[in-house]
């Protein structure tokens, strides 16, 4: 998968679970502050992200990345 | 003893012939000592002859249980006696856990979310688990710098093989419900938002059953690792007086941010 597939199925992903306000989520904004992603949403993107790509993600790695090119930096180096 | 109860961190009610048991404290079911009193009151229901089985599940969205108080834990730091306190804790803990697991009668729980330290813990006394897909397994205590108190070592390695266990505990991650089934962690994996209502449906034909037939498989096929448990506790204690376990303890309450906190 490349990587601006990957970037077309991550902001799916995050529309989602987090509603239509992420469609508009560019790949380097802050999904913490945009999204006001807490702790527990942010173990539910864990599980998402596992499900959706059929990969396993240490917490750490998913929780250390804080935007759309951060989480595709993830699962790029996982896929 | 009641069959009816309504408390402030947990509440049951008989069900044909199920005890259900619902947490309800926010903001995740942490276990303190205002939920440690109510459980020591659900002990007594386990024996009665009108409770054939029980069944142990969350009201709460976040979670199924986010574990031990840790704030409460922090709170005492450096108190005359502070230690014997965490022990005396810990005795009423696993004495309660001890119960839950021992029981005669089946014992199931049905899990969502959250489901990390102790929560996972009080999970492991149950017989039967049901996952929802949002479930997330985790046993965090190392990245504070002490080992799971509630019985956690113990039930895994009677319940798992080795692998999985030292995975869950040496690196601190979550195990989504999926790996976790896969794993043995759990018995079934539900459709989302379906947990309950299998769990519902396997505690009842439980409870059909002769509770002497019930408590003898039980007998055989979950032995009390008694031994183990007991060297748990005296080994928590010796870690938790450690300095960098008070240091970890600090950052972990002090921390005000609503992201995930990482060590």
């Amino acid at each position: 998968m490349t990587r601006p597939e990957l970037l077309v199925r991550l902001r799916a992903l995050a529309v989602h679970r987090f509603g239509p306000r992420a469609a508009g989520l560019s790949d380097d904004q802050d999904l913490f502050d945009v999204l006001g992603i807490d702790s527990l949403a942010a173990l539910d993107l864990l599980t998402d992200l596992e499900v959706a790509f059929s990969v396993e993600i240490p917490d750490w790695e998913v929780q250390g990345a804080t935007t759309l090119a951060g989480l595709a930096d993830v699962l790029g180096r996982r896929l | 003893m009641s069959l009816a109860f309504t408390g402030e961190a947990l509440s049951w009610a008989l069900e044909q012939g199920v005890l259900e048991v619902s947490l309800h404290r926010a903001p995740c079911n942490e276990l303190g000592v205002a939920a440690l009193a109510e459980l020591e009151l659900l002990v007594p229901c386990l024996t009665h002859p009108d409770v054939r089985a029980l069944l142990l599940f969350s009201r709460l969205d976040s979670g199924f249980s986010a574990g031990a108080d840790l704030r409460a834990l922090h709170a005492g730091l450096g108190a005359e006696g502070w230690v014997d306190g965490v022990r005396a804790f810990l005795d009423r803990i696993h004495a309660v856990f001890d119960a839950l697991d021992q029981a005669g009668i089946p014992t199931f729980a049905a899990v969502h979310r959250v489901v990390f330290g102790g929560g996972l813990e009080l999970m492991l006394t149950c017989d039967v688990v049901v996952a929802d897909p949002s479930a997330r397994f985790c046993l965090p205590e190392l990245r504070l710098g002490i080992i799971p108190g509630f019985g956690a070592i113990p039930r895994l390695t009677r319940d798992l093989a080795g692998p999985v266990v030292r995975d869950l505990l040496l690196t601190g991650r979550s195990l989504g419900a999926r790996r976790a089934y896969e794993a043995g962690l759990v018995a079934h994996l539900a459709s989302p938002g379906k947990s309950l209502d299998l769990a519902r449906s396997l505690a009842r034909q439980a409870a059909k059953f002769p509770v002497a037939a019930t408590a003898a498989a039980k007998l055989l096929a979950k032995p009390l690792p008694r031994a183990a448990l007991d060297r748990e506790k005296d080994l928590f204690c010796a870690l938790v007086v450690r300095p960098e376990v008070t240091a970890a303890l600090g950052r972990f309450v002090a921390d005000a941010s609503t992201r995930p906190y990482l060590p």
